[in-house]
């Protein structure tokens, strides 16, 4: 096993490792301020829910980012014949 | 799937062409689709029997969701959305039929749905703005952003792409694993989740694909529709 495979394999332990971490802590902030605005004001719960699935999407999409790059690492690696 | 996520295995080749799995998947669930939606709607009634009843739920439904979400008439964008919809949903579902793989935890599949997405938000925009004042709508809210709307228009239908091959991918993924560690019951929750994810998956899909078809369409021509 030489050197770019196994920095290939510690690059993508890494990226999906500290790509989790981001998105986790924008997604508790996310859901912690919709709680906050659902107990307010319960009567909006439905657009409420509806923006918060999108945009939990959109902020799910950066780990899922990290996750496709450390599978071309891992499976499509231009550098590992 | 225990391989690489990125390779695709082919079944059969049609004279020069191969044809691969997800490509067969795909046609077995159009089939499906489209056959059951004739023989359902060939004997309309004004009472409705119980599977009829049903359908209208689901057409009811969707047309909701595009009325509250777009804030405009739903009858131009229900075939497109509703039709992504349901695609999506039995696709990601697919993954209950023993032997089958999803076709949207492949590349290629998303690839075609993203592609018919960034086609729709052109067409449209441009029926509801005409040509010029859809390239207009580019140099909104001033010219400076110009190359930022563009960039922006790839590569929000990239992430629309990698976020649905990522997810069902990943489910089917781990999937895989466990099931090649402990063979019995243990992957069963993961499949239960799984469906979730599938159904979370193809509501994201849709509810983006109609964020943004009205952001191109655009305010004033909504208005306008939603008065005519």
């Amino acid at each position: 096993m030489n050197w770019i495979e196994i920095a290939s394999i510690l690059g993508a332990a890494l990226a999906v490792s500290f790509g989790a971490v981001g998105p986790a802590l924008g997604e508790g902030r996310a859901v912690a301020a919709a709680m906050d605005a659902i107990a307010r004001q319960p009567e909006a719960a439905n657009t409420l829910a509806r923006t918060l699935f999108v945009g939990l999407a959109m902020i799910e999409t950066m780990a899922i980012y990290c996750l496709v790059i450390a599978l071309l690492l891992l499976f499509a690696n231009p550098f590992v014949r | 799937m225990i391989g690489s996520p990125l390779s695709i295995a082919t079944v059969f080749h049609l004279g020069p062409v191969p044809i691969t799995a997800p490509v067969v998947a795909t046609w077995g669930i159009m089939a499906v689709l489209a056959g059951g939606s004739w023989l359902l709607t060939r004997r309309l009634q004004l009472r409705p029997s119980s599977p009829q009843a049903v359908l209208e739920l689901v057409v009811e439904g969707i047309a909701g969701q595009i009325r509250d979400t777009m804030r405009a008439d739903p009858r131009p964008y229900e075939p497109l959305i509703g039709t992504l919809f349901l695609f999506i949903l039995t696709a990601n579902w697919s993954s209950l039929v023993p032997g089958m793989e999803p076709p949207t935890a492949h590349i290629e599949t998303d690839a075609a749905l993203a592609l018919i997405v960034f086609v729709a938000i052109a067409w449209f925009g441009m029926r509801a703005r005409g040509p010029v004042g859809w390239l207009a709508s580019f140099a909104e809210p001033n010219l400076l952003m110009t190359p930022l709307n563009l960039v922006e228009s790839i590569t929000r239908t990239f992430s629309l792409l990698v976020r649905l091959f990522g997810n069902v991918m990943s489910g089917v993924f781990v999937i895989g694993i466990v099931l090649s560690l402990v063979g019995l019951l243990v992957p069963v929750p993961l499949m239960a989740l799984e469906l979730l994810t599938g159904a979370v998956q193809a509501y994201i899909f849709s509810i983006l694909a109609m964020v943004f078809i009205s952001g191109a369409v655009g305010d004033t021509a909504r208005r306008d529709g939603a008065k005519s």
